[in-house]
């Protein structure tokens, strides 16, 4: 009877649902449960105040401003970089030796892990260049982090615009540059969007390669020279050290809210996007 | 302008993608305000020569020229020609019209936008001059703010025609205009032409024989990349010389 | 050459030094992390590094041994979870699931792949450690710990390359067998996941990858000591665990064993990395 094909189906569809069950389960638990502890300790002040004790007390304001310098220093120097590798490999070449170089590249530096992006950081920006620990150390490993990851979403953003513009642009007597900057990357934006918005993500939660190059100073940062405390670092420093669970929760909260927000809005930038072209 | 009555001279003219070649030894003259039709069965290389005309083909890959061709007494294959400039003389028109994804306004100011036009009043006077002389503006005129994707595929193909107007070429390339157009449209599109040929000099590529035969003063006859005869419309029509033109106008191939 | 084209050259210029920032970076790290790491392998001796089992720094004592076990280990685990799941929900997504619900749980899993690794090592702390500790006895901070914590990582990227590698079969494959009779579980089984086979490998390597590439998580839940693991209870380190547990005080030799750990593991996930690409694209090149 367990030959019967039916009922073998019937038991390897359960199994495999509970399976899936189970796995998107663990996600709405990790969520809930985080956001249960955390957003008691949430509060304007809790956001807007400076630590205050080594994170005992006090907010995590310094953590926050910490976090979007970080990141916006990130996202501003691999933007320009990922977007134009993007649109030379589109745009102004054909598939030959090099761009095969270019891709592989790309490709093993998307599976570098951040530990190693640490310390590849630390010896070059904090020690040989003599940055020190800083938010400039930091901004630049993390920018050479999420470049491959713009590089792919904007490659296929740009791949995705329909020959005929250009063609058009051509025929209307378009340079490449101008048919590049007129036609294409307005059409390619979307889909160049969501690749910094994904970027934006995975910066925010970043912590080991953060916690070696930008250090973890819990003053408000006065300039790129200074080292910063992100968020995620903030975080770990107080479960580890066991300094404040409440804050801890809260900031985890924070971090949360953070990726779901990021999540919500690729959703629906990709959404359009697909909507556009189909 | 010069008062040469021969507008296009295409002397020994080949084309090749990498070995292939596409267009064999062509030799053809170009009559200054004429409606040149050009016709001829699929792949016989009528699109390649109008995008060697405008040198669209340069954008491919392994495309490579010989002999010439003479626009104003120039070789436009001349190392020194300004290839964005010659696109703008020679405006072209595709089978499937392509709007770009903005308004009907900005798709005609594209071009003169691109040739550096930034006075709005100049461009307001362009693209509704372009929009007239192709026939669309009595039907667009209250809505050029809009999109141009919502329009209809007879009216997409006059806004590419007025499009490339509004860069006031001397010439307007035509790639099978209305083949995917509805009679109406077509004849629309035709009584542009007709109009329009006092002002340029037109190419009409078509694989609708008797739209040559309606629109086209004089056609030449393509076949397998070779120039088979060309001469006025009524004689290739009713006594061609050559017998692959005969045979291909009474639809024995093609 | 005239104006606008030579304009257009120096563009085309341009964006190919820019295009190069990549490789150049790729090129740059992997200097510096042999530059930093190998002087101390070689001098304290290749064997000695790898197989040594007493990593006390202060001594001169870089054996990496128990290290190098407690990744493959903890690497394994992962693998034990990650891949019946990831594969369990790949299914479920292609196969037998409406679009609807499709359309749920796609974002679901890629908002899990967008949490953050300390607050999944964190979850490991306060929920995982203590369960185990409590039912299974021992410390609770173990490689069972973090094997799972890492499965759950892993699952996303398994997840959506298996995906991928599933819906990219051609729906003929799956109409022939229905149509010789077969149910939808008997094509999984014998159509279609054969012939996703080389993607869904390359999802598992890539997965194998970034669980060896884990550091924050498994610092909070493996324990840390510096012994080979006797069994799934107890508590173990990673190489990355080593490197950054150590990085902020280590200097000297230390500093640069700690380097030259770098290097082992950046040898063995771009090994890893390559196979799952050459893997991946050996399918490309049979689909055509």
């Amino acid at each position: 009877m367990s030959f019967d094909p039916r009922l073998s189906q019937r038991i390897a569809k359960t199994l495999l649902w509970a399976m899936t069950v189970l796995t998107v389960a663990v996600l709405v638990f990790i969520i809930f449960f985080i956001l249960r502890k955390g957003l008691p300790a949430l509060s304007l002040e809790f956001l807007t105040k400076n630590p205050v004790d080594m994170g005992k007390g006090g907010g995590i304001f310094s953590t926050v401003i910490g976090t979007i310098v970080l990141t916006a220093l990130a996202i501003l120097i691999a933007t320009p970089l990922g977007v134009g590798t993007a649109i030379y490999l589109t745009e102004y070449t054909w598939e030959n030796a090099v761009t095969r170089v270019i891709r592989f590249g790309a490709e093993c530096l998307a599976g570098i892990p951040s530990i190693i992006f640490g310390l590849f950081g630390f010896i070059l920006f904090v020690t040989k260049l003599g940055f020190g620990w800083s938010i400039l150390s930091g901004g630049l490993t993390l920018a050479f982090m999420i470049l491959p990851t713009i590089i792919r979403t904007s490659e296929e953003a740009i791949k995705s615009v329909p020959a005929a513009y250009r063609q058009v642009s051509f025929s209307l007597g378009g340079t490449k540059w101008q048919t590049v900057t007129r036609v294409v990357l307005p059409s390619a934006l979307p889909g160049i969007v969501t690749g910094i918005i994904l970027s934006v993500g995975r910066s925010i939660g970043e912590t080991a390669a953060v916690i070696f190059t930008a250090g973890s100073a819990l003053r408000l940062p006065t300039s790129l020279f200074s080292s910063s405390r992100t968020m995620a670092v903030h975080f770990y420093i107080l479960a580890r050290e066991g300094i404040s669970m409440s804050r801890a929760y809260g900031t985890a909260a924070v971090l949360i809210i953070a990726i779901l927000a990021v999540n919500i809005a690729t959703y629906y930038l990709m959404n359009k996007f697909i909507k556009k072209y189909s | 302008m010069t008062t040469d009555p021969v507008a296009i001279r295409v002397i020994r003219f080949s084309h090749f993608f990498d070995a292939e070649q596409t267009l064999i030894n062509l030799d053809l003259h170009v009559l200054r305000n004429e409606i040149l039709g050009v016709i001829g069965p699929a792949r016989s290389g009528k699109s390649t020569f109008l995008c060697a005309l405008n040198r669209l083909n340069d954008l491919v890959r392994g495309s490579r020229v010989e002999g010439r061709i003479e626009i104003d007494g120039r070789n436009i294959y001349d190392p020194d020609v300004d290839v964005v400039e010659l696109r703008r003389k020679l405006g072209t028109v595709f089978a499937t019209p392509i709007p770009l994804p903005r308004s009907i306004f900005e798709n005609v100011a594209f071009g003169p936008r691109m040739a550096g036009v930034r006075n709005k009043v100049t461009l307001d006077e362009i693209v509704r001059d372009s929009l007239e002389k192709g026939g669309l503006y009595e039907e667009v005129k209250d809505r050029l703010d809009t999109s141009a994707l919502k329009l209809s595929g007879g009216q997409q193909q006059r806004l590419c025609l007025a499009r490339i107007l509004a860069l006031k070429p001397e010439f307007i390339l035509l790639d099978e205009p209305t083949s995917g157009l509805d009679p109406i449209s077509t004849m629309k599109i035709e009584d542009s032409l007709r109009k329009l040929k006092k002002e340029y000099t037109i190419v009409l590529v078509t694989n609708n024989t008797k739209q040559a035969a309606r629109v086209a003063d004089r056609t030449a006859f393509l076949l397998n990349g070779e120039l088979i005869e060309v001469g006025p419309t009524v004689r290739i029509f009713t006594a061609p010389a050559d017998k692959r033109t005969d045979d291909y106008l009474r639809g024995r191939f093609g | 050459m005239n104006r606008l084209e030579r304009k257009d050259r120096l563009v085309r210029w341009a964006l190919l030094v820019v295009a190069f920032s990549a490789v150049s970076i790729l090129a740059v790290i992997t200097v510096f992390m042999f530059e930093q790491g190998t002087p101390v392998m070689f001098k304290y001796g290749l064997k000695n590094f790898l197989a040594g089992s007493d990593w006390y720094p202060s001594e001169k004592s870089f054996g990496l041994w128990p290290m190098i076990v407690g990744s493959i280990y903890v690497t394994f685990g992962a693998m034990v979870i990650g891949v019946p799941f990831g594969l369990a929900c790949a299914i479920v997504l292609t196969e037998f699931s409406s679009k609807r619900i499709r359309r749920v749980i796609k974002p679901m899993i890629e908002l899990l792949a967008g949490i953050p690794s300390v607050v999944y090592g964190f979850m490991g702390v306060v929920i995982l450690v203590p369960f185990i500790r409590q039912t299974f006895g021992g410390p609770g901070l173990s490689v069972l710990a973090a094997s799972i914590i890492l499965g759950i990582m892993i699952l996303p990227t398994i997840i959506s390359i298996s995906v991928d590698s599933i819906q990219a079969i051609p729906p003929a494959y799956r109409e022939g067998s229905i149509a010789l009779g077969a149910t939808k579980w008997q094509t999984v089984r014998m159509v279609l996941l054969p012939a996703a086979r080389s993607g869904i490998i390359a999802s598992i390597i890539l997965g194998m990858g970034r669980a060896i590439g884990e550091t924050m998580a498994v610092i909070m839940i493996a324990g840390n000591a510096v012994s080979v693991p006797r069994s799934i209870l107890s508590p173990v380190r990673t190489l990355t665990s080593n490197i950054a547990l150590e990085m902020g005080y280590a200097a000297g030799e230390h500093r640069q064993a700690l380097f030259a750990t770098g290097v082992i593991l950046f040898i063995i996930i771009m090994v890893l990395n390559t196979v799952a690409n050459v893997t991946s694209s050996r399918r490309n090149r049979v689909k055509g």
